[in-house]
């Protein structure tokens, strides 16, 4: 039950950042050191989401077929595949590695 | 008789509105948006959230990197204060987006509330990449509406798929949302700055993890983050481009046609 509260928590404070770009005074946020945080976070965030699902199970660090995952997810995106191609590489790799024995 | 010109009418408008080059990219960029619904449904489900918690968040919270960070905190084990935390702090960068769409579009009254709602990567990307106002404003709908109906249809397809699946493991879901992340990560690292910062960020948590509770890795990445954006003096709008690029495939034809033009020459 909790984690509803969490999320609609989460759904209202994503739509107070949206609406306040309509909102607050254009030089507010034009201020540059917002923005530049706003876009460092957004690198930071998707890259450490990227790694804890990766390589972190719980509070332990593991190398198990996620990593292939990674990887193949990495392939698939420089040769330019589309985002559901990318995440069916991954899952196809993931699959295929623990099928050969590699957890 | 009488009934003709109405008749007539909204088809040559409906001609109309597809002859717009914002309009047919922001249809194009929805159905591929949307179809990537699938993959946030069927995580969402097997990550630990019910099929109508996943149902709320497409709705409602409506940013893709937001939706996904959610779940992908849940399903690492983390609370549900560290995945609201993670959320959030990713939907930053869209009160920026907001505040250009507002320069750009000006939408007063109700419009100016669902407006906010729609401003997301892909419909700000549509949007700014016109220059006629009339087309900015085009863009903006056609992608932020066609983004919204297919991206909550999708999510429903993908979340009912996820319920039957199993043991998601077997079927490699768990490399799906590390691809996931990768992907919406990979359009942002252009040059040498945003490639150090992910490195930092990754490194960071990779240290903060035999140290702290599930999930919270990820908000001192955050951290990591913020101080190097206080501090440092490069583009303001770094990691800033919208994740997509709604007109690569357009400019691709465009260079062919100029290639073709200088081969005839």
């Amino acid at each position: 039950m909790s984690l509803w509260i969490w999320l609609l928590l989460a759904c209202a404070l994503a739509y107070a950042w949206k609406l306040m770009g309509y909102f607050v005074p254009a030089r507010l946020l034009e201020n540059p050191r917002m923005s530049r945080i706003a876009g460092t976070m957004t690198i930071g965030l998707l890259a450490s989401l990227t790694v804890v699902n990766a390589a972190a199970t719980g509070q332990s660090l593991a190398a198990d077929a996620r990593l292939g995952a990674l990887a193949a997810a990495a392939i698939a995106l420089a040769l330019r595949a589309p985002f559901l191609v990318v995440v069916l590489a991954g899952a196809g790799a993931a699959a295929l590695l623990r099928l050969a024995g590699w957890n | 008789m009488g009934v003709e010109p109405p008749a007539v009418r909204p088809g040559s408008e409906a001609v109309k509105l597809l002859d717009s080059p914002a309009v047919r990219v922001g249809l194009s960029i929805s159905i591929a948006t949307g179809l990537y619904g699938v993959s946030f449904g069927a995580l969402s489900v097997t990550s630990g959230l019910s099929f109508w918690q996943t149902m709320a968040l497409s709705p409602l919270l409506f940013s893709g990197g937001s939706q996904f960070a959610f779940i992908g905190v849940v399903a690492g084990g983390g609370s549900g204060i560290a995945a609201m935390s993670a959320a959030t702090l990713l939907g930053m960068r869209n009160g920026i987006y907001g505040m250009q769409l507002n320069a750009l579009l000006r939408p007063t009254g109700w419009r100016r509330y669902v407006s906010a709602q729609l401003t997301i990567d892909e419909s700000t990307a549509t949007s700014t990449g016109q220059s006629d106002p009339a087309e900015q404003r085009r863009g903006f709908w056609a992608a932020g509406i066609g983004i919204y109906v297919l991206w909550n249809f999708f999510t429903a397809v993908g979340a009912l798929a996820g319920s039957g699946l199993g043991d998601p493991k077997q079927w490699g879901l768990d490399g799906a949302a590390v691809a996931a992340f990768l992907a919406l990560l990979w359009p942002r690292l252009k040059g040498r700055e945003p490639v150090a910062i992910a490195v930092a960020c990754a490194v960071a948590t990779v240290i903060a993890v035999p140290f702290v509770p599930a999930g919270v890795p990820i908000l001192v990445a955050a951290v990591v983050a913020a101080v190097i954006g206080w501090f440092s003096h490069g583009r303001s709008d770094e990691g800033l481009e919208p994740d997509v690029d709604p007109y690569a495939e357009h400019d691709h034809h465009g260079a062919k046609r100029a290639a073709a033009a200088e081969g005839d020459s």
